[in-house]
């Protein structure tokens, strides 16, 4: 994990960019890098709701990510006005995105809903919780889900 | 009414955190994180039978202050480690979730839902 800067109030942020791995490999770790984001925007002074936005439509990418695509990066843009998260995999893709976005659809094994995930919630909780999202998938290359929470004035 | 009542109506022990004293109104209860994720309505415990990581990283999400863990489930110490960081309650109820969401609803505590 790996964070570029702080800085004091969120009037001083100027296209701050932070860049984090998501290991595939270890479930107990999936969140992490939201954890960290959360916790940065709460120093930055951002509004309560625009944080708890940004936390879970980040951690639902990131858990999606370690569920379905063996981890990947997650690069934030944090601007006065303007979260921006952008997760990137080298997963299997998705098949069909208009399914995927259905709420109760779900591809995941039945061990993933055992940990209390893969309820088909993911996508559609993201989108609830940002003001864009835009997908691009290729089936056998990957996923790239871009998502921006804008933070009113 | 407080984490305190909570554990006194639930006949909980808790097994970290000492914010006892602080004030909850809304609660929810689930083994499925991602439906706890989908209903923003300032819930401040979280019910649930399921015992990982990811159930303290939901609440923290959520900014809840308590987590009861059902039916006697013991959290690990990782789970107690994460929730110690994060400063929330963790407690344990013999109680199944059906009961423990009916007593603590009965007592006041509610889903932040209109019904």
């Amino acid at each position: 994990m790996q964070m570029v800067c702080t800085v004091a109030t969120r009037y001083e942020v100027n296209n701050l960019k932070l860049h984090y791995d998501v290991s595939g490999d270890d479930f107990t770790r999936a969140g992490e890098a939201s954890g960290a984001i959360k916790a940065t925007l709460k120093r930055l002074g951002f509004p309560a709701d625009v944080i708890r936005r940004v936390a879970i439509a980040m951690y639902e990418g990131e858990i999606n990510m370690v569920i379905h695509a063996d981890g990947g990066v997650a690069d934030v843009e944090i601007e006065p006005d303007l979260i921006v998260i952008t997760l990137t995999d080298r997963g299997p893709g998705i098949p069909d995105v208009e399914k995927a976005m259905q709420e109760g659809f779900s591809t995941a094994p039945e061990t993933v809903r055992n940990l209390g995930f893969g309820a088909g919630m993911g996508l559609p909780n993201i989108k609830r919780y940002t003001d864009t999202l835009t997908i691009d998938t290729e089936i056998g290359k990957g996923t790239c889900i871009r998502m921006t929470i804008a933070v009113p004035a | 009414m407080t984490i305190a009542d909570v554990q006194k109506i639930l006949k909980a022990e808790v097994v970290c955190g000492n914010n006892l004293t602080a004030e909850v109104h809304n609660a929810c209860g689930s083994d499925m994180m991602s439906d706890v994720l989908a209903f923003v309505k300032d819930q401040s415990v979280l019910l649930s039978g399921l015992v990982n990581t990811q159930v303290v990283r939901t609440a923290e999400m959520m900014d809840m202050l308590c987590v009861v863990f059902v039916r006697g489930k013991e959290p690990t110490a990782e789970m107690i480690e994460l929730a110690e960081e994060f400063g929330i309650v963790l407690m344990k109820t013999p109680l199944r979730m059906f009961t423990a969401c009916g007593l603590l609803y009965a007592n006041g505590l509610h889903g932040g839902d209109k019904i």
